[in-house]
């Protein structure tokens, strides 16, 4: 499937996306060089803000890689058949995501030379090893899953029976991989912001908003530069999973807000104080909270009424507006916010350093990159069984004529 | 040469079995290291510190000059990647959940020695992915700077604020290094080892042999007639956010 996909179709335009892929991968390569050497002092990080960015966007993509699930469940349990064209799109972008966020765990580590310490030491007590289970056996599982049902595909049979024995496995699986990173944060003393039960369920109900939403905005990048239409009643069905998962995830966080002003406890309230409003004289991040509110409220307005739902520019408004907001929740706001307020009742702002930004780029551009070869393949496959299945109708209706 | 097929498989096989088993022999039964702990070692089940604020005022300084040169402690000059095994700090940042806003002049201007409290239910041992981070028999939480992946999962864990890490190379930043203890490299988490390695050669930790005024006391918890016992039972003691169940082994006559 590859070497026909890569080689036998050539495309230009494909190629160079590739090649500029390429590029930010080979600068934030160089970035990294420079980290390894200087040490992590030249990210914006602190003895306070111990963690930042990096953990951010690993949080942030676990919830891209466990959202395949919400086309694999509605297929294979439900029968929902206008999934059947796409869930390999899914799968394909958990394997991306899952393949960052392990390159985010790398990156953020003070000595990856030593990182299979964490195998030849195992330690059952720490949510990190379990995390590093969890993580390999979904990139195992999403590989072995995708690849077989692809290739099956692409020769026109069904596939093998295990397959869907790791399907079933995969649906619980994904749900694992998100609760288990939840509980990194939600299990600590003295982190106010994270000492909440409410991390692993908001984290997967915003988690089914954004992977959705950008599987839509992928349909709609499929669609118009390579020509695979996803159908619009898969897309339909999509967006219906986006504004009820969006709402969910909204109420989440503004349940939050009850809980920390109506207590009044001052730990409780001092993140959601820093974000929103600022504290203590220190508001780095008052704007971009604003601007998630702001795009939140846009993403419900444009995704609730099906006028707008089922229209396709206020759609993808609509999905963007999702994926930013929620980007900025859990990717920015969640990780450094909850570190804050320092055990001692102290503020530290955090502002990223430029080889930290250049590297995060680099590690979306593998992303990126890993993806684009893959939905390559799937649309050669899928283009090439369409043609073959419209040959088809076509025989069987002269067959009827004759 | 009178030998059967037979006999000769027989001899072949036993001598390759035997040679095998030889060197599994030395791995399995071999003799044990010559480590032996010295004997002058200072040893407790529990290890435990009373910090008298009064007495140590004056020491304060002197304390912690003494555990940053002996543990070879680089001086950063940055407060955003500073390396601090022990510092002072006031009551109420200290002890957040005490303070109020009628606090005595002298309370809040009161300088406290803050370093870790080697918690008997230590939330940074927990997390740590490859136990680089544990507890020793003694009760002590202990750093193997050279098993640490530096994933900072122990600073987001311990509520005390009592860990650090190499953001850079400390090596430059160390005034006069002390080939008796190691230097650490970038990219590890470091802290408080209640001096671990004194206590194994039979001297006081750097801090309590600091305190001229008898300012720190450092003993055995688990034993009833130690001296921080018997402060324990003398004195009024205050620990820092106990509310967390991390039980702290750190206690504060104030």
């Amino acid at each position: 499937m590859l070497e026909k996909a890569l080689i036998k179709e050539r495309n230009n335009s494909f190629y160079g996306w590739l090649f500029f892929l390429l590029v930010l991968i080979g600068i934030g390569m160089g970035a990294y060089i420079y980290q390894l050497i200087e040490g992590l002092t030249v990210t914006g990080m602190s003895r306070d803000i111990s963690w930042g960015l990096y953990i951010g966007q690993f949080t942030f993509f676990v919830g891209v890689a466990a959202s395949a699930v919400m086309l694999v469940l509605p297929y294979y349990l439900h029968n929902v058949k206008e999934f059947g064209r796409i869930t390999v799109v899914g799968e394909f972008l958990a394997i991306g995501s899952v393949i960052m966020c392990m390159l985010f765990i790398l990156v953020d580590m003070g000595m990856p030379m030593r990182v299979l310490n964490m195998i030849l030491h195992p330690t059952p007590t720490s949510p990190m090893f379990w995390d590093m289970v969890v993580l390999s056996g979904y990139l195992l599982l999403n590989l072995f899953i995708g690849w077989n049902v692809l290739e099956a595909e692409s020769k026109g049979v069904h596939p093998p029976k295990w397959v869907k024995v790791l399907i079933y496995i995969s649906i619980p699986w994904a749900v694992s991989i998100h609760t288990v990173t939840a509980f990194l944060y939600s299990g600590l003393p003295g982190r106010h912001y994270w000492l909440t039960a409410l991390i692993a369920p908001k984290f997967l109900a915003s988690a089914f908003a954004t992977g959705p939403a950008l599987l839509i905005i992928i349909c709609f990048l499929l669609k118009k530069f390579a020509g695979f239409d996803a159908g619009k009643e898969a897309i339909r069905k999509l967006s219906l999973i986006v504004t009820y998962s969006m709402c969910i995830t909204i109420f989440m966080v503004a349940v939050e807000f009850f809980t920390a002003f109506y207590s009044q406890v001052p730990g409780h309230m001092a993140t959601l104080q820093y974000l929103f409003a600022g504290l203590h004289g220190h508001s780095g991040f008052v704007p971009f909270m604003w601007v998630f509110a702001i795009l939140s409220v846009v993403a419900l307005v444009l995704l609730i009424p099906k006028k707008t739902r089922e229209k396709e520019s206020t759609l993808l408004i609509g999905c963007i507006s999702v994926f930013i907001s929620m980007w900025i929740e859990k990717g920015l706001s969640f990780v450094i916010g909850g570190l804050v307020e320092n055990p001692l009742g102290r503020i530290t702002e955090y502002t990223p350093g430029l080889a930290e930004i250049l590297i995060i780029v680099g590690i979306w551009a593998i992303g990126a990159f890993i993806v684009s070869v893959l939905y390559k393949i799937v649309v050669s496959v899928k283009r090439e069984t369409d043609v073959y299945s419209a040959n088809t109708i076509q025989i069987s209706t002269r067959n009827e004529g004759l | 040469m009178d030998i059967s097929r037979r006999k000769f498989l027989k001899v072949g096989g036993a001598s390759i079995l035997a040679l095998g088993a030889l060197p599994l022999r030395n791995v399995l039964a071999g003799t044990p290291g010559s480590y032996k702990p010295d004997s002058k070692a200072k040893k407790a089940k529990n290890w435990a510190m009373v910090i008298d604020v009064n007495k140590l005022e004056d020491d304060l300084e002197a304390c912690i000059a003494a555990c940053h040169k002996i543990h070879n402690v680089p001086d950063i000059g940055n407060p955003k990647e500073e390396i601090k095994w022990a510092w002072i700090d006031t009551y109420e940042h200290l002890f957040l959940d005490n303070k109020h806003d009628y606090l005595d002049e002298e309370m809040k201007n009161k300088k406290f020695l803050a370093l870790c409290n080697h918690c008997e239910n230590a939330a940074c041992v927990r997390v740590c992915p490859t136990k680089a981070t544990f507890k020793n028999a003694e009760g002590i939480v202990m750093m193997d700077f050279h098993r640490c992946i530096g994933c900072r999962y122990c600073i987001a864990a311990c509520p005390y604020g009592a860990r650090s890490f190499n953001f850079r190379d400390p090596r430059p930043y160390i005034e006069e290094i002390n080939p008796e203890f190691p230097t650490r490299m970038k990219g590890v988490v470091e802290k408080c080892n209640f001096c671990a390695e004194r206590l194994a050669v039979g001297l006081q930790p750097a801090c309590v042999e600091a305190s001229k005024n008898g300012g720190i006391i450092f003993g055995d918890l688990d034993d009833p007639n130690s001296e921080v016992r018997k402060a324990l039972a003398a004195h009024h003691t205050i620990q820092r956010k106990t509310n967390l169940g991390t039980q702290p082994k750190v206690f504060y006559i104030v």
